[in-house]
């Protein structure tokens, strides 16, 4: 791995926590869509990327809110990551059949909206 | 039945962390505000714990799919507390609105280049929209342009 795209990588995920400090919206945000822009990553390689680095970025910051401010509901957390955890099974197994494309059209969308809301909300 | 609804969103939050690789809390935060009536902060908490065991199942799916580069994320996920401290002072330091507006300039900038991709057609030769699973990222393509490489 070269040292450009090392320090690429860095930026990327710099930029991500950074987003995340600001405005409490995840990193996965930030990562998918540079993931494809500027590494050349397909969507499928570039959410599946993302999602590994979000548990990271996660477990951090919920230890940290558990560890140190405890305002970690556990019991409610468990039983809604039951569903949660179906659905995500189920959305990898459907992105997988779904033209790559779509994946980047969906993300758009979301990026223009989450856009206009950090502009007039 | 306000825990079966949230339930409900919640396996929406998850589908949608499936789809396009976000960790859903975009969705899960407000089934726990709205219809659960927790607190912002103990919902955003709560979240993050969802977050880190949905992001696993769903890593482990997309592993099994060869569509993981486990190198990068590890890149990606180990610098990122680096950067919540650079926001947090930025947020702290720096007026909102600017903040608000850079970011959001930068999120229509991806929106662009995303969408500038989907409306390209394709090069028959290359499968470049579809590659095989476990394929890797392509080479980048030089060196990065706009933000990340400032």
């Amino acid at each position: 791995m070269g040292s450009r795209r090392i320090w690429s990588l860095a930026a990327v995920g710099t930029l991500a926590g950074a987003f995340s400090g600001l405005f409490g919206v995840g990193g996965g945000t930030v990562i998918v869509p540079m993931l494809i822009a500027l590494f050349a990553y397909g969507e499928r390689l570039a959410t599946g990327t993302s999602l590994a680095a979000i548990v990271i970025i996660a477990v951090l910051a919920a230890a940290l809110h558990g560890g140190i401010y405890g305002k970690v509901d556990l019991d409610t957390g468990l039983i809604l990551t039951v569903p949660a955890i179906a659905g995500v099974i189920f959305g990898t197994a459907l992105q997988q059949r779904i033209p790559e494309k779509a994946v980047s059209l969906i993300f758009s969308v979301l990026l223009i909206g989450v856009a206009i809301e950090m502009v007039v909300g | 039945m306000d825990l079966a609804l949230a339930a409900l969103l919640c396996a929406l939050g998850g589908c949608v962390a499936g789809l396009i690789g976000v960790g859903g809390g975009i969705i899960f935060v407000p089934a726990m505000t709205i219809v659960l009536s927790k607190g912002q902060v103990e919902a955003e908490a709560t979240s993050l714990l969802m977050i880190a065991l949905v992001s696993l199942v769903g890593t482990w799916r997309q592993k099994r799919y060869g569509n993981v580069n486990l190198r990068d994320a590890l890149l990606i996920g180990l610098l990122s507390p680096v950067g919540v401290v650079i926001g947090v002072v930025a947020a702290n330091n720096l007026p909102e609105r600017a903040l608000r507006i850079g970011f959001a300039i930068l999120l229509l900038y991806m929106a662009a280049r995303l969408l500038r991709r989907v409306f390209t057609p394709d090069d028959p030769g290359s499968g470049a929209s579809s590659p095989p699973a476990g394929a890797g990222p392509a080479p980048a393509p030089g060196p990065p342009s706009g933000p990340a490489g400032s």
